[in-house]
């Protein structure tokens, strides 16, 4: 009984600590990018941090990396729409794989990365 | 799918094929999802039938891709539009004059090749970005700068070739005049190098632009006859110290000994930053707002209202201001602005005052407070301008801007202002009633002209009209735009008509000759190739 119970353990244990290592290697690749792509206009009082302030004033961070509801989808309507002045960016430019790390990145306070629930 | 104009579905598709085989399946790009990626962002016809837009793109890794895609182009008559890093927003971004190219996207080809600390150059691909070389050289640790435009990412290719300008001193600051050295991939898939290039193993590419016999990298800037994709570029030994210090005139009238000593200083190589032209009475732009009485009295006599005058004079506020900046050594900068007051003491009135002044590098506190294209950081802080904010609570899709060529005296400036602030209110010109110079050329301003892109099609049309009667407008009083967005080039290119459009004739012939089947870019700047010729886009 008391070995069947270790192995059960192992058995969830596993795939759970290799999603959480695959998610934090995402994140963490996801903010390389951020910080290539986007901080150059979202960094503190840069012209996409105004914006946001003057958006949302207050009712939400101006700064993307303190959002806690950018979940992976809006991210990437964002990056691939643009919005108002800031254009849209191509694939060579941001990847589909770049814009996954890069939607995790922003998406990890927010309960999902992956824009499934939250495990 | 928009497909080029002429191609049978089966050729294109033997195209893409092709393509595929080139560069790899997964850097062809011809879903609807995709290809609307290289839309222009800013364009002015947005969502109407005129919209240029690509019928693909396709993204090469080296020159030897880059050939074989123009091989496969040229031989089943696909026209294609190389892009570099596909940023040029305001004056096309990544969509093709013509309708159904496809877009050649460089941006893959990405490599710093090389950078000589001692010498002060670069050799990059068409994909470096002006943000990936100040970071190369700054992970090197060269004490090199960058002459970037602003906003700065763009890349030093792209931009050099559709004539972009920085802020650094004058030999710098005109990025095709500061190139040195390119290759060239031609219609025909043949590789060409220009100036010392065309010497095999030559040791000075880099160093000596004309090589021997006829220079030829002009006619690869603003045209269509061939890929480039390799340049250098001069770089500026990081100087010791920057200063700047500000002259202020009264009178109105006074602009003129203002200009003209400062193109004396300039052209003496006495202050040798990007200077800045302003009007503490006027305010505006860089400068607190005028007050509400003096915008009334602008709208109502112009720039020169007899009234305005009085104004200023009354209340002891300067008509005009001019920044002068420098760059060297602390003590020879000192001295340098010492003797730029003497001359500007020419002017009854004029007082002067102390600017910024850092020993360089800078702080990290200076770094956050500067202007950072003037010391050859790259930097998107520009779009503050137009992005949401407390002063423009309603932010545009964009911009286009309308760009002459002023020539480089008091006169004009206020000439300029007169035609296009009454231009203002004949056309309802949604440009402000007063402006002054926004780039300083060594020999020559440019006024900048922002039109707002909206997605509104009525809008939109109103301001293509209006955009149009401006260059006509412009071309009348002797003055040529630089640069303009695809949907007007071929109207600005119509205005180049000296002795029955004699050069645009001979950038036929020469469009003709280099690429008979007219791939490369067709319609760019107003050239088209033989078989489009007369249709337009």
């Amino acid at each position: 009984m008391k070995g069947l119970g270790i192995g059960f353990l192992l058995a969830i244990a596993v795939p759970v600590f290799a999603a959480d290592n695959a998610d934090a290697a995402a994140i963490q690749k996801g903010k390389q990018v951020y910080e290539y792509w986007c901080a150059t206009c979202h960094g503190p009082n840069l012209a996409g941090t105004v914006a946001l302030q003057t958006k949302y004033n207050g009712s939400k961070p101006a700064l993307l990396v303190e959002r806690t509801d950018l979940l992976p989808a809006v991210t990437k309507a964002f990056v691939r729409k643009g919005v108002t002045i800031m254009p849209f960016f191509r694939k060579t430019e941001i990847s589909d794989a770049d814009l996954d790390v890069l939607a995790a990145y922003l998406a990890r306070n927010s309960g999902s990365t992956t824009g499934r629930p939250a495990r | 799918m928009k497909l080029p104009p002429g191609v049978k579905s089966k050729d294109f598709a033997d195209a893409i094929r092709q393509f595929e085989d080139a560069v790899g399946k997964q850097w062809v790009f011809t879903s609807e999802e995709d290809v609307a990626l290289y839309r222009d962002a800013y364009s002015p016809f947005w969502g109407e039938e005129e919209e240029r837009v690509a019928s693909a793109a396709v993204a090469p890794d080296s020159v030897e891709q880059v050939q074989k895609v123009v091989r496969v182009a040229n031989a089943l008559k696909i026209p294609i539009y190389p892009i570099s890093t596909g940023k040029n927003l305001g004056y096309g971004g990544s969509a093709p004059n013509l309708s159904g190219s496809v877009v050649l996207d460089l941006k893959r080809m990405n490599r710093v090749l090389e950078v000589s600390e001692r010498n002060a150059y670069a050799l990059v691909e068409p994909g470096v970005s002006y943000f990936d070389l100040y970071r190369h050289i700054q992970e090197k640790g060269y004490k090199l700068w960058v002459d970037v435009p602003d906003p700065g990412w763009g890349s030093p290719i792209g931009n050099a070739l559709d004539h972009g300008g920085g802020y650094l001193q004058p030999q710098f600051r005109n990025h095709f005049d500061s190139h040195c050295g390119m290759e060239v991939v031609l219609a025909n898939g043949e590789v060409l190098r220009t100036g010392m290039g065309a010497l095999p193993g030559s040791k000075t590419w880099q160093e000596y632009k004309f090589g021997f016999g006829p220079w030829i990298d002009g006619i690869f800037s603003q045209g269509s006859s061939g890929v480039v994709t390799k340049m250098g570029f001069w770089l500026m030994p990081q100087p010791d110290a920057y200063l700047t210090g500000t002259v202020t005139v009264p009178g109105y009238e006074d602009i003129t000994p203002l200009v003209d000593i400062l193109t004396f200083l300039e052209n003496s190589g006495v202050s040798n930053g990007m200077p800045g032209l302003g009007s503490p009475v006027l305010g505006g732009f860089m400068m607190p707002p005028p007050k509400s009485e003096v915008t009334a009295m602008l709208n109502e006599g112009g720039v020169a209202s007899p009234k305005l005058q009085q104004y200023a004079r009354q209340n002891g506020i300067p008509y005009w201001s001019c920044t002068v900046k420098f760059y060297g050594p602390a003590k020879a900068i000192t001295a340098q602005w010492e003797y730029a007051k003497e001359k500007f003491s020419a002017i009854a009135g004029a007082k002067f005052q102390d600017g910024e002044s850092y020993k360089l590098p800078l702080t990290p506190d200076q770094f956050n407070k500067v202007h950072k294209p003037e010391f050859g950081i790259p930097s998107l802080e520009m779009f503050s301008i137009g992005a949401r904010s407390p002063y423009n609570p309603t932010p545009t899709s964009g911009h286009m801007w309308f760009s002459p060529i002023i020539p480089r005296t008091g006169e004009a400036i206020l000439e300029a202002n007169r035609v296009f602030s009454q231009a203002a209110k004949d056309f309802g010109l949604p440009i402000l009633s007063f402006s002054l110079p926004s780039t300083y050329w060594m020999r020559a301003f440019i006024f900048l002209f922002g039109f707002p892109i909206t997605h509104d099609i009525p809008t939109n049309r109103k301001n293509r009209e209006s955009f149009r009667k401006l260059i006509q407008l412009s071309a009348e009083h002797g003055w040529g735009e630089y640069r303009t967005p695809p949907a007007f080039q071929d109207t600005v290119m119509e205005t180049y008509s000296f002795n029955n459009h004699a050069l645009r004739r001979f950038h036929e012939t020469i469009k003709d000759a280099l690429d008979p089947n007219g791939i490369i870019s067709p319609g760019r700047y107003g050239i088209w190739p033989k078989h489009l010729r007369g249709q337009k886009a």
